[in-house]
């Protein structure tokens, strides 16, 4: 156990019996859990379980149809996040809540500024409290250092110590692991073990079952809204937990099978790619992909992955270097021709590169085609194939919708991103390109989408599989290569790579033994 | 050899630009006074888009609300002049007609934006469209009504007269020059020199510019941190509205004493052209519309004064079209050398909604 939490205290959290009905859905069907001070307790549960929705009723985001929250013992009405703040309730969002152009002593007062009179803030008192917070839990951070300069981890620990100085008594982290490198995880783990310590009451939402395991003191597993279940670390495993979760058993780890890797498929060769303003983004890389291999890119997010993806599926030009597909040169193609030179995308931001959200699904999945045969007679497209087509890949990729016609934005996200695998699966591709293909999806999607990636491996495609999940990685590629300010700075085997190396060469761009190495050149 | 005779076809050109050098120097004191005259709308109207898109909205209508402001002070000023004493004060020449006149083209600013504000705000109405509603009513509503006013031939409220900087002052070279274009100016251009300052230091040390500046870079940040966005952007646009009425009411009731349709003339969107250039910044607005009101000043004195012998000749054929222009081609000049390097607040122009708060 961590901290000094003892089930004879009074909770400091207590949510009774809280229900909220949006129009059509129960999102939450009386839920009740408490947090006790100095204890890390996890909420676990698939995306649109009601974790979110259960979060945003505590922070004064939305008013409960029923139920009651107490703090201390004590019932309390919370009518805004200004209020919650106000009780020291502080929620750190998976998507950050930071200014960019702001500085981090900027971002960590506002709202609650330090001020020297009633007009101006008092900026050298703010750095000064700042400083300290910082230094009574050991970050390093620069109060004067703009947030958009920031790691990922050092911005996720601006968030926290903005928690800290609204002197917060429970904070709820959301997904709080999703973006950091293994090292980054283990810092931040330290740092919540020393906030329970200190004797306030955490709230962790996660779907990574090990990470759960390892930090929690409690979970409770949500599903359809409800409380399933309520374990000890101790006392359970990651396979009954995803059981809980899904309903069903899970193949957490996906049987990813024997590879057989054939001939090269893609072949990069001194590719050079420049960024919106043209800056030099990727000065010269080159890979080569089998056929029927999968080559997993790592790297923290911002390292050219993007723009890397870009090139490939012919968004963005190449200012240098040649790129061959299956023998044939394809350099300075068209995302159209690339398509029709069978190359499969699947992007992580859906939203914006993957699908329409105000098209109905059946267009959507005739996005790459909808001007050929069948789909389209001359210049007129025929409505019927289209329709027909559509509910055929509805039901074979099992995407979750009462009709085909419905717009392709009120799916949910794993249906959404079932809709694009659909699309781009659904003809026999040379290359795949995938971007994050899982990206905010829940384990039961997850599983989905890595057994289609396989069947493609396995009928010869070649899978590039980019991601900032290096559990994803591991466990999907028969090569990684980690990427690294535009460059691969390692390729490993998939079967023995190690993790911890994986994560050490993604932030630093070198391992420990390369490091050693040349310190001794 | 044929390089020679060029060089000596181009020396009276040489000679043009020592004479056009000397002639900007010997007429510095009224060109500069004239631009920072020119200036004082542009900077209020590069101030009211400032406040409003800091916050995330943008304001295209500030044309509009200027238009409506300069008519609204002069019209309720002319009725005024009946009924209210005519005292008259030794600066600045206020009477308490121009006052009210001046109070109600605030007001009226003010209301516009808040029409402005409840459109793009609440009913989330594409902002663009929102401004051009407003700068296309207020054209058509201020001509018709002074339409109707000017069959009356009302006798004007007068208009506030510019500080007397003493001639003793006024020709020390240089210093006194400066000091003579900066403060021979009437209350609004002195109110404008101030608020520049006060806006400067308000939008990057007191805590509601912090929240402004979080409002329009990342709503949802400031929202979750207990800031109500709504409210605030609705507070910016409408106070914002003041500041582009002080620049409507300066047209009207300080340059002149009478109100022309369509006396802006470009003026708001020359301020967003200012703010644009001056990075969002009040004093880097300024510094924007003292380079395009420059022009201006320029222009007026050659056409006032024109220089002596081939280069006056040479000045006084330019079309007086080119530098009605000139303002507007150094705007697009400006702009173009800035694409991609004056960065807009991120969330500009957006409508924030808020989450699920129901």
């Amino acid at each position: 156990m961590t901290g000094q939490a003892d089930a004879s205290q009074v909770p400091a959290l207590e949510m009774r019996g809280i229900t909220k009905i949006y129009p059509g859905v129960v999102a939450n069907d009386g839920i009740t859990i408490d947090v006790r001070p100095g204890e890390i307790h996890a909420l676990l549960g698939e995306n649109g379980a009601g974790k979110t929705t259960l979060m945003n009723v505590l922070y004064g985001l939305a008013r409960p149809n029923e139920g009651q929250i107490l703090l201390d013992g004590q019932p309390v009405e919370i009518a805004d996040p200004a209020d919650a703040i106000r009780r020291g309730i502080t929620m750190v969002h998976q998507h950050f809540m930071l200014v960019p152009v702001f500085s981090v002593a900027e971002n960590v007062v506002l709202g609650d500024e330090t001020m020297a009179n009633p007009v101006f803030v008092d900026r050298r008192e703010a750095n000064r409290r700042i400083a300290e917070l910082a230094r009574r839990f050991g970050f390093d951070l620069d109060p004067n250092e703009k947030v958009g300069n920031l790691s990922v981890g050092q911005q996720q620990r601006v968030e926290i110590l903005k928690a800290l100085y609204r002197e917060a008594k429970i904070l709820v982290l959301d997904e709080p692991t999703a973006v950091l490198t293994p090292q980054e995880t283990e810092q931040i783990f330290v740092l919540l073990r020393r906030l329970a310590e200190d004797g306030r009451s955490i709230i962790f939402i996660s779907h990574k079952l090990y990470e759960v395991l390892e930090i929690a003191d409690r979970i409770t597993v949500i599903r359809r809204g409800r409380v399933i279940g309520e374990r000890r670390p101790g006392e359970t495993s990651e396979e009954d937990l995803a059981e809980l979760m899904v309903g069903r058993e899970v193949e957490l780890t996906v049987d990813r099978g024997e590879s057989h890797v054939a001939g090269p498929m893609l072949r990069v060769a001194g590719v050079r790619v420049l960024g919106d303003r043209g800056r030099e983004i990727i000065p010269s890389l080159d890979l080569e992909i089998r056929a029927g291999e999968v080559l997993g890119i790592a790297g923290v997010a911002g390292n050219g992955q993007d723009e890397l993806v870009q090139a490939l599926i012919g968004l963005r030009p190449f200012a240098a270097g040649t790129v061959t597909l299956d023998g044939h040169d394809v350099t300075g193609y068209s995302p159209r021709q690339m398509n029709e030179a069978g190359v499969g995308y699947v992007p992580g931001d859906r939203h914006r590169y993957g699908m329409i959200s105000a098209f109905p699904i059946y267009d959507n999945l005739v996005l790459t085609s909808y001007y050929r045969a069948p789909y389209a007679r001359g210049l007129l497209r025929d409505d019927a194939a289209i329709l027909r087509a559509a509910q055929e890949k509805v039901e074979r990729f099992d995407i979750r919708t009462p009709t085909v016609t419905a717009n392709a934005g009120t799916l949910s996200g794993g249906n959404q991103q079932k809709l694009v695998v659909a699309r781009e699966f659904d003809r026999p591709l040379k290359l795949l390109v995938l971007d994050q293909p899982t990206r905010g999806l829940d384990v039961g999607s997850i599983e989905f989408i890595h057994h289609q990636i396989l069947a493609q491996r396995d009928v010869g495609a070649a899978v590039l599989l980019v991601s900032a999940e290096l559990d994803e990685i591991m466990e999907m590629s028969d090569r990684i290569g980690v990427m690294y300010r535009g460059r691969i700075v390692a390729t490993l085997d998939g079967r023995t790579a190690d993790k911890s190396e994986v994560g050490l060469l993604m932030a630093t761009g070198a391992s420990d033994r390369a490091r050693a190495e040349g310190a001794t050149a | 050899m044929a390089g020679i005779p060029t060089f000596l076809d181009s020396l009276p050109a040489i000679g043009y630009v020592f004479q056009f050098i000397g002639y900007v120097l010997a007429n510095l004191p009224v060109i500069a006074q004239t631009t920072v005259a020119v200036a004082v709308p542009i900077t209020l109207a590069a101030m009211t888009g400032v406040m409003c898109e800091r916050s995330g909205v943008v304001n295209i209508g500030l044309e509009g609300i200027m238009l409506i402001a300069a008519f609204v002070g002069w019209a309720v000023g002319a009725a005024a002049v009946g009924f209210v004493p005519a005292a008259t004060t030794p600066i600045f020449g206020i009477t308490p007609a121009l006052l009210i006149g001046l109070a109600a083209a605030i007001l009226a600013g003010m209301a516009v934006s808040l029409l402005h504000a409840w459109l793009s705000i609440s009913l989330r109405v594409d902002q663009i469209i929102s401004g051009t509603i407003i700068n296309i009513g207020a054209a058509g509503l201020t001509g018709y009504l002074n339409n109707l006013i000017s069959r009356q031939s009302p006798t004007g409220a007068g208009n506030f007269a510019p500080l007397q900087v003493p001639a003793s002052v006024a020709n020390v070279p240089l210093v006194g020059w400066l000091i003579n274009a900066l403060f021979d100016q009437g209350p609004i251009g002195i109110t404008t020199l101030i608020l520049v300052v006060v806006f400067q230091i308000m939008l990057f040390r007191s805590r509601w510019g912090l929240r402004t500046r979080a409002a329009g870079e990342h709503p949802r940040a400031a929202e979750t941190v207990g800031i109500d966005v709504i409210w605030l952007r609705y507070r910016n646009v409408v106070l914002s509205g003041a500041l582009a009425a002080l620049g409507g009411a300066w047209l009207s009731m300080e340059q002149t004493n009478s109100f022309q349709p369509n006396m802006t003339a470009g003026r708001g969107f020359i301020g967003l052209a200012a703010m644009i250039v001056g990075r969002w910044t009040p004093v880097g607005a300024f510094g924007a519309a003292l380079l395009f009101s420059s022009a201006t000043a320029l222009s007026s004195a050659i056409v006032i004064g024109p220089p002596s012998g081939g280069l006056g000749t040479f000045l006084g054929s330019v079309p007086s079209q080119f530098w009605d222009a000139l303002p507007y081609l150094i705007t697009i000049i400006v702009l173009a050398g800035l694409i991609g390097r004056s960065i807009a607040p991120a969330a500009d122009g957006q409508p924030y909604e808020r989450e699920s708060a129901t």
